[in-house]
This record gives structure tokens, sequence and C-alpha cells, in this order.
């Protein structure tokens, strides 16, 4: 497969950036989308330029480094996948591809395609937990039944990996997928309930300070997002803060 | 964790957005329902439209909520719509918005402004006379100035018949309110928390029905008088 | 040659860690606000040890490579966490665990810390439920559980394929509580490039700044490493991209002994490798095991037709397959622990019976079970007449409820549909059941320095049990190392702040600039990934699933060559001073081009086959288990830890004899 890359470098944090075009040729579609990046870098080392920086790390699609715009869309053009598990079959011998760093200007770009996604850990920071010691005491894991049906539902919004996709894809950059999902799994949680009202003021103030967009509906972060997030914890989020706006 | 109030928070917004656009459907439903009557019977339209038009209840409860939702929902929906375009402030070389969300979801400022363009015609055309006449004249009376009849369905009808251009803005508006609605009445329910894996297909469905409906019924009541007038 | 002392309380195993606890030295709450510990590293391990260690009132500094704590590659185990809960009422207790586990260690763990283990397994799976971890729960609002290769009981817990990302976020979430609290100061995107060691204990660590390359001096106390595996020696592994062994080597390098490095999983249940191009392996979780059984073809050319895309799966008959594992281990079957599967089926396919185009795969396949749950649907639901698509449809529902995002995964990554066709697997290193050698407080030789979770040693022996390295991971972390390192601490609570002006700290940065700036200015021709190729090539040839003296031996020699060589001709484009990601990587392949040449010193020694370690030379002879792993427990039954010189193979071994009171040593019969 022959293929003509358009990528955007950025030398720094405070340096402008660029789109750039590649050409690469002898990639077979069994790749994975990092690994014909990775035939890229070998070529740029080779001609003694400097290679592409982006994040990775699982290529499981686990643990939510990865994070390219592929043609304009978050983690590319398959839907519930993230960029390492995007494989070149995806794609066409002779298909021009766009690649840039996802953005938001809560996610500002360290290098490359590399970006500071710690607006995400300070949100948590601000309430992404239930308050419990380690003591080893706390009461029996079965003393509790949860009902199948929300243990599953908090599972659902569990399994965000953080990755920023709902950010990167939204018009508006707002990150009300991600912090719906947080809200969600603890607020269906009998554990996550004694809180809730307190975590969803909290850590939507948070996610307002940091400079996210606000949130429209569009329903395009439910779409790209790999792990199938639904906006029904976006509704729940807005539940869970009006109901603590209107009793705090 | 401590508590920290929020003068108007991202969530805040969005549920004022919902609420004003909740009223303003309504509203819509009713302004409809009103404008099918002068096709029916002209008696009956005016009859009612000077019930609305002189009732204290509708004329100095309803209106100023009318007149604040209509401001504070263009107004926000600017606002949000600019400080959303702030938050991403180098934008992508290639941006497939079409890939993941539909047009009218993504395009809510430009039906907005189209139907914002349209009510400062319709402000100008029906509302500014009505009120100049009603609380600067101070004819209060509904009534043709020196005769028993009243004069709302004429006035009605005289804006359309023989009236092509005005006519064919008002399908253009009408057009666009539809495609505003389309992704709006949906999105309302979501933004104050509603949104249920039995019932969200139906408000999808109902949202759809509504959009296509009552912008139908005002376009039927202009083209109705721009071709049967009685003049 | 010395013996290393465990440190193992007294007393009989049931009651060791509640008397070590009763008697431990605690450090009052006023203390610890003035004393500084660093984790490394926020996986399971290190993220539930930052949490609880600062919950309790210590400083904590936690520092990751990664842009946030939640992204460790723990994150990645899909299975499941064990614990002795026995909800199921399947005969499950904490000695069953503990047996199990030494068992399946293939008896080369320490008995008293595997004891411990199982003990605190129970309240681990309290503590993330309290947490908000959900996990998979029946109708009646209880928890689920699953069993797992190498056991009898159902005492695995789990979070759909997810287990690991949700144990981990809990602890991330632990560590989030107690950063918004400011007890945790969190480092992110910084690696740990030395441990400073001052009048021999540890106190601190250089660390990188990745984003500015900055390098920063740190100070505290105590320094815990919960650094994970070193699979990444192979080059292709389960592990991410980033997983290395630099603070762990580093550590070796200042005087912290490193344990058994040999004895490696190789994971049986891996989607085989497509290309040369590959960058990593992915794993299928292993519970897969439960409902696939796994063929190759009775006969090489069925195999042969397969390889060359003549004849598919599905086509060959019933009694043209060979279920080799129900054949040869009719007792455990498709259930044998990793490394007796997995070298199963690297025999198979040695033997010409491989089948993808590479020759390197065996099936897991699902059509029995989707007819057995099949049937059963059909059942339940009165259908008493359904026909054989009906059967499948209901059968495949069931297996897609239970496995359905590993089956999306390997369509992803396969292209290929596991309902309808068999799914192709074969083994993968996966996990390292060597590492920093520590006694029963979690401390490595260097005091003051911890070892925790995969980076140590002790738990796993030879070989670890599915399902058992999330429950170390967090029993290390949030059960052991806080009130183990309270004793080493409660000596110095006057010692105050640790300056970072002194000649440790000043030598040690030294030390790590120079490395750097000998790596950037290298100006060689050969790329990073061209000497961690090598290695992994090297390390899956000749120290991999099967070891042989000879081979040993010539590894050894050629990662001489080839560490001599990446330093001559090594090529490292940027700069020192910005985000440089083939520096970071050039760090970590330098490294395991040094650790690479003492696993295979320690593969050498140990004349002998347990669990991951298996040399050719070792096996019955004869006998109904011939073929298999031979132990010599007369001549090895002790911890090999390594002292390092100057030279990796000239490492110095120091032995820690295991002592088994508890448990009659056997030879594992899974047959």
């Amino acid at each position: 497969m022959k293929l003509n890359l358009k990528v955007w470098r950025q030398q720094g944090p405070q340096e402008k950036g660029r789109m750039v075009d590649y050409q690469i040729d002898g990639i077979s579609e069994h790749m994975s989308f990092l690994e014909m990046m990775d035939v890229l870098n070998q070529k740029l080392i080779g001609s003694g330029e400097e290679p592409i920086a982006f994040d990775h790390d699982c290529r499981e699609g686990i643990c939510g480094s990865c994070s390219m715009f592929i043609n304009g869309e978050a983690h590319g053009p398959v839907k519930g996948t993230t960029t390492c598990q995007l494989h070149m079959r995806s794609f066409k011998d002779g298909d021009t591809i766009y690649i840039e760093p996802f953005r938001a200007n809560a996610f500002p770009v360290i290098k490359d395609l590399v970006i500071d996604r710690s607006a995400f850990d300070r949100i948590q920071h601000s309430g992404g937990y239930i308050s419990v010691n380690t003591s080893g005491n706390t009461q029996d894991a079965n003393a509790t039944p949860i009902a199948k049906e929300h243990a599953d539902l908090a599972m659902d919004a569990a399994t965000c990996i953080g990755c920023g996709a709902c950010v990167a894809t939204c018009k508006n950059s707002s990150a009300m997928l991600f912090v719906g999902a947080k809200i969600s799994q603890y607020a269906l949680l009998p554990q996550g309930q004694v809180e809730a009202k307190d975590r969803a003021q909290n850590m939507v103030a948070q996610m307002d300070a940091e400079g996210f967009g606000n949130c429209t509906n569009t329903g395009a972060c439910e779409v790209e997002c790999p792990k199938g997030i639904s906006l029904t914890n976006i509704a729940r989020m807005n539940r869970e803060f009006l109901g603590g706006s209107l009793t705090k | 964790m401590s508590t920290q109030k929020q003068s108007l928070s991202s969530i805040g917004r969005k549920v004022l957005m919902a609420l004003t656009g909740f009223f303003l459907m309504v509203f819509l439903l009713q302004h409809m329902s009103i404008n099918m009557l002068s096709v029916i019977n002209a008696d009956v339209f005016n009859e009612v439209s000077h019930f609305m038009g002189t009732n204290a209840l509708v004329q100095f409860v309803l209106q100023p909520v009318l007149i604040f939702s209509v401001f504070f929902h263009f107004v926000w929906g600017m606002v949000l719509e600019y400080q959303n375009n702030q938050a991403r402030s180098i934008k992508y070389a290639k941006y497939s918005g079409h890939a993941n969300a539909t047009w009218m979801s993504r395009n809510m400022i430009i039906s907005g402004l189209a139907v914002l363009a349209f009510l400062v015609v319709h402000f100008y055309d029906f509302w500014i006379p009505e009120i100049n006449t009603k609380y600067i004249e101070g004819d209060m009376t509904g009534l043709h100035p020196g005769s028993n009849e009243f004069r709302y369905h004429e006035e009605l009808v005289d804006k359309f018949a023989n009236q092509p251009i005005r006519v064919i803005l008002y399908v253009i508006a009408f057009f666009m309110l539809s495609l505003h609605l389309m992704h709006g009445f949906q999105s309302a329910f979501q933004s104050v928390g509603f949104n249920h894996s039995k019932y969200t297909p139906i408000i999808k469905k109902m949202g759809n029905i509504f959009a296509i409906a009552v912008p139908l019924g005002f376009v039927f009541v202009a083209l109705y008088h721009f071709i049967y007038h009685p003049h | 040659m010395s013996t290393l002392d465990g440190k193992t309380p007294a007393g009989p195993i049931k009651d060791k860690w509640t008397s070590y606890k009763d008697k431990v030295n605690l450090v009052n709450p006023a203390n610890k606000r003035n004393i500084d510990v660093i984790v490394v590293g926020t996986g399971l391990a290190g993220g539930s040890a930052a949490a609880t260690l600062a919950e309790q009132g210590y400083n904590v500094k936690a520092f990751c490579y990664q842009d946030s704590p939640r992204r460790a590659h723990s994150i990645a185990a899909q299975g499941g966490i064990n614990a002795a809960k026995n909800y199921q009422g399947d005969g499950d207790s904490i000695y069953r665990l503990f047996y199990d586990t030494v068992k399946g260690g293939d008896y080369r763990s320490r008995e008293a810390n595997v004891h411990r283990l199982a003990e605190v397994s129970t309240n681990i799976i309290d503590q993330c439920v309290a947490q908000g971890v959900p996990f998979a729960r029946d109708y009646g609002g209880l928890l689920d559980n699953r069993s797992f290769g190498g056991v009898l009981v159902s005492r695995t817990f789990y979070a759909k394929g997810q287990t690991g990302q949700q144990l981990l976020l809990g602890a991330y979430s632990a560590m989030n509580r107690q950063i918004a609290r400011g007890k945790i100061q969190m480092f992110n995107r910084h690696e740990m490039l030395d441990i400073v060691v001052i009048d021999g204990k540890a106190r601190g660590i250089i660390a990188r700044n990745l984003v500015t390359g900055e390098i920063e001096r740190h100070s505290a106390h105590a320094v815990v490493l919960g650094t994970g595996g070193y699979g990444n020696v192979f080059y292709l592994s389960t592990n991410a991209m980033g997983s290395n062994v630099t603070a762990g080597w580093k550590a070796h390098k200042r005087g912290a002994y490193f344990a058994n490095p040999c004895y490696t999983q190789i994971h049986p249940t891996c989607i085989p490798r497509s290309g040369d191009y590959q960058s990593k392996l992915t794993l299928m979780s292993e519970s897969l095991r439960n409902d696939g059984r796994i063929w190759v073809p009775a006969k090489k050319e069925d195999a042969q037709a397969i390889r060359d895309g003549q004849l598919k799966p599905t086509e060959i008959k019933e009694e043209d397959r060979d279920y080799y594992l129900e054949r040869r281990y009719p007792a455990f079957g498709n259930l044998v622990p990793r490394d007796v599967a997995s070298r199963a089926a690297k025999e198979r396919c040695d033997e010409g019976y491989g089948v993808n185009a590479t020759g390197e795969a065996v099936y897991l396949d699902f059509a029995a079970a989707i007819i057995r749950y099949g049937k059963e649907q059909a059942t339940i639901k009165g259908e008493n007449d359904a026909s054989e698509a009906r059967i499948k449809e209901l059968g495949k529902e069931i297996v897609k409820a239970k496995y359905g995002n590993l089956f999306d995964m390997y369509k992803q990554i396969a292209a290929d549909n596991p309902y309808e066709t068999p799914m192709m697997i074969y083994p993968a290193v996966h996990y390292t059941m060597g590492g920093i050698w520590v006694d029963y407080n979690l401390m490595t030789t260097i005091p003051g320095c911890y070892a925790i979770g995969e980076a140590n040693f002790s738990d796993h022996g030879a070989n670890r049990l599915g399902a058992s390295a999330l429950m170390q991971g967090l029993a290390d972390g949030y059960f052991v190392l806080p009130y183990t390192i309270g004793d080493y601490l409660s000596s110095d609570i006057r010692t105050g702040k640790i300056s970072t002006d002194s000649n440790e700290f000043e030598e040690a940065e030294k030390n790590v600039r120079e490395r750097i700036e000998k790596l950037v200015s290298n100006k060689g021709t050969q790329s990073v990934d061209y000497y961690h190729r090598k290695l992994g090539n090297i390390m899956w040839n000749k120290c991999g699933m099967a070891r042989t003296e000879k081979g040993l031996k010539e590894a050894i020699q050629e990662i001489t060559e080839l560490r001599n060589d990446f330093w001559k001709n090594v090529s490292v484009p940027g700069g020192a001073n910005e985000l440089n990601q083939e520096l970071e990587k050039a760090g970590r392949v330098a490294d395991f081009l040094e650790l690479g040449e003492l696993f295979a010193k320690d593969a050498l020694d140990r004349n002998e086959s347990c669990g991951g370690h298996f040399r050719e030379e070792y096996v019955e002879k004869s006998g109904e288990q011939q073929g298999e792993a031979l132990r010599d427990d007369k001549n090895f039954a002790y911890v090999a830890a390594w002292e390092y010189t100057g030279v990796p193979s000239e490492a110095k071994l120091h032995k820690e004899q295991l002592e088994f009171n508890d448990i009659e040593l056997k030879q594992r019969s899974y047959k």
C-alpha cells in the first residue's frame, strides 16, 4: 500500500505547528495504524529527521493513551475502535490521510501529536472517587446486593478509557460524556450514592473551570467513543447535578 | 467534598436553553393552532385572537415570559456558540462532522439565526403594529376603526394575499425552524436529564413529527390565504 | 555464595501474618506527617500503595511515565482477580488458594508470602466493592465468579473482560482522593532513572521530566518500586510499549539483588503474530479456555493444507482433530496452567501441526460450547424441538454475553469471525515471575527500598496462576506494604527532611546526565528499535519457551556483543531537553540489554525445569509423565538472587533456601 500522509508537526507547546506531507510505501493491510506510524518513524530516523511524537502504550485499546484525529474523526474512521486497534485494511492504496492531534484548548499540544490531558485528571481529583479508607474491614462484599441491571449500567459507564475522543470530536470541545460516565458509575452504585450530589456539583465545576465547551447534545461523542459510552450518562449527570443544585 | 456554587454552570446553561425551548415549542403549537382557525372559521379566529390580545394573563404574564424566552434563547444560544467556538482555538485541518452527528444538531446556530431573521420581519409585520394599536393608540377594541367587525382575520389574510415574496420567505423560515426543531425537541429532553431506553426513542419520533407538523401548519395557513383570498 | 534470610516470622503459617501485624512497629500519626515516601509506578501495586500510604498520613510522591496514573499497564488485565471468598460454596478456602498458588508456582515461591496473599485476598474484594468497582453480579445482586486455569474451584471475580481496568480505576480513584487532599504529589510523565542510596539506605530518586527533559532530584525516607515486569526484554510481548525494567535495574545496580530473572510466563492464548512489522502481541483472556477447546489437525497434511489456505478449519472432521490438551491432561483438559498449555502448543507447532501461515498457531474452538449453551437455553425456554440453527443462535447469545468484548477484539485484530470459525492463538510473553528480591517485609536488599507487585519476585514462584497478578498487586499495595513499611520508618521519625544537596544525589544526577548525553550525542547508524528487535529475537529463540545449555551460552555471548554494538552504533535523534520518545526508548533498551544477559545466566544456572523455566535437558524420560518438566527439588529448591558486580553475566549468586513445611513437594500433575 502506498499512502500520502498529512501530519501535524509541532516542536513544542509554545511553537507554531503545521501540517507536513509524507509519502509512505510498502504498508501491509494487516498492520495496525500505529505500526504504520512506526514504519514512517523508522524511515524518518533513517534519513536523519526527528520521528513524529505520539502517545501510545498498551496498543490493546484499553489504556487510552493513543489519541489521533484521523481523516476528520477521533481514532479514525472505524467506530468503537481506538487508534491502536485501527488496521490499515480500513484504508485504500493511494489514500490521503490527515493525522492531527486531539484538539481542544483544554488539551494543549505538547509536541506533534502528543497532548496534555491532565484536565481529565483534575476533574477526577475534584470528586471522582468514593471516600473510603483502605482498612480491609469494610463490610463484606456481598453484604449489599446490587441489582444486576444497575451493576451492569455502572460497568458500562466505567469502561471509559479517558482517551478524550469525546472532547476531540465534539464540535464544542465538551467533556460531558467523560464526566457524565464517571458521575453515572458512582451514582448507580449504593456505595457511591452517599456523596453523589456533591460529586456532581464539584466535578461539573472543575470541568467548567478547565475550559471545555458546552454540550449541545449533537451525540457525536457517543458515536466516536471507542468504548460506546452512552449519552444516557450525560442525561444522568444532568439529573444528578440538577438534583444537587435544587436541594443544596 | 466541599460544595461550590456556580453562578451558571455549563449544565445550568443547557437546562435554561432547554426550558426556554420547551416554552417556545408550546407557544409555537398554540400559535399554529390559532392560525389554523383562520382557515376554518374567520369568526372563531377573531374571537380567539381578541381574547389572546386582550386577556391580562396572556398579555402581562405569558407575553413577558415569551419575550424573555425568545430573548434568552437567542442571546444564550449565540453566547454559547461563541464560547464553544472559543474552546478550540486551533481548528482541525480536516473535520468530518457529518460522520457522527446530524447537520441539524451541528448547525443550530444557522437555523436559529434564520428563524431570528424571520422573527424581525414578523415583529415588523404583526407584533409592532399590534402593540402600537393597543398600547400606544390605546385602541383595545380589536375592531376596524369605525366598524363593528373584528380586524384580525382581515389583517392576517392581507399579509399573504398577493404577497408572493413574503410567502416564500415564510416557507423558507419555517423550513429552517423545522430543522431547528428536529434537533431541539429531543435535545431539550436530554438536557433536563430525561433519557430512558424505553421512552427516548418515542420522544425522538414525537420530536420529528412535531418538527414537521408545526412548521407545516404555519406554511399551510400562509399558502391557503395566498391562494384563496376573498379579494 | 551466601545464603539470604527472607525474614519470615516464626510460628504456624496460619498465624504468621496476624502475629506479625500485632507486633510490628508503628509510626504515630503525628510523625507520619514528617515522613516522605516515594512510590514509582502507579499500577495496581504502586497506585494502591500510594493511596494507602497517603491515607495513613505519609507524604507521598508518586511517579509514572504515562500521562496519567490511570494508564499503567495493569489496566490491560482482562480475566479477573482471585479471592478465597468461597461465595460459590465449592470448597474454596484460604488454605486452598494458598495451596493452589504454591503448586501452580511449581514450588518455587516463599510459602509465608503466599499464605499472606491468600489471607488478604478476601479483603481486596471487600475494599474494591466499597470503592465502587463494578464487579459482575448475578440476578440476585450478588457477586459472580468464574473459574480459571490450574484450579478446581470458581474463585475469580471479574468485571466483564476489563477487570484490570476496573481495579486500576479503583486504585486511581483512591489516589485522586489523596491528591485532592494534597497528600499525594503526582508526577505524571516522569521516569525514574536512578535510585539514590545514602549511608546504605534508599533516600531518593533521580527522575527525568519527560516533557521538558529536566533532570530532577526527589528525596524521601523510603522508596517503593511498583514498576511492573520486564517482559519487553523479548521485544514482542503482551506488555505495554513503555513497560520497562529501568527502575528495577537501576536499583539492582545500586545493590538490590535480582531474583529468578529467568522465570517468565508465556501466556497460551494470544493472537498470533502476523508479520515482521509487529510491534506487540495482544492477549486474549485465559477465561476463554473455560469454554473454548484447543486443537490442531491430527494429520500433518491437513495442517499443511490449512497453512496453504486450501482448507478451512470448519471442514476438518471431528475425528481428524487432535484436542491435545484433553488428550494429554484428561483431569484438567483445556484448563491446565499456563506454562503447560503454552509448551503443549509449541510442541504441536514444532512437530508441524501449526495452523496459520507462520505455522505458529493452534485453534481455540467455541463450536462445542455454542451448541452446549444453546441446548441448555432451549431447555430453559421450553423449546424442546429447536432446530440446530436455533440452538446455535441461542448458544451464540450466551457466548456473546460471556466473551463478547474479547470476540470483538479478536475480530478487529485478526479480521476473522470467531463465532463462525475457530480463533487462532499462540503463546506470547506475558508476565515475569522473577524480579527484585524482597524479604517478608517486601524490602529489597537496599534498606528502605521496597518492591511490590510484578516488580518483586515473591509470590508466584516459577509460574503464576491466572487472575493472581491483580490479587498480588493489590495485596501488596493495599494490605501488606502499608504495615511492613511502618516497621522500617518507625526508626526514621527523627531523621527530618532528607536534603537533595548531598554528594550522593550529586553523583547520581551526574551519572544520569552523562548517560543521556552519551545517547543523544552518539551519531550512530541504527535505530533503537533495531537493537530491541535483535535482542527480542535472541531472547525468544534461546531463552524462550524451551531452553538449552548451548543456546543460553550463545545468548549470553550474543547479548554482550549486541550491547557493545548498541553503545557504538545507536542513533538517537532529537535533544535531551525536550519530549524525546526515542531517547526514552534508548535508555530502556540499554537496560534490557543488560538484564537479558543476567536472564540467560540465571536460566543457565538452573539445571532443572520448573514452571515457566523449561530446560530441554531436564524432562521425564519415561513413564506416564514422559516429556513433562523435571524439577530438581534436592538441588534447586532455592531462590537465585543475583548481586550486581559490574558485568551482568558475572553477577554473584545468593541463595534463599525455600522451606516447605505446610505443603508437600510433588510433581505437578494435571493428568
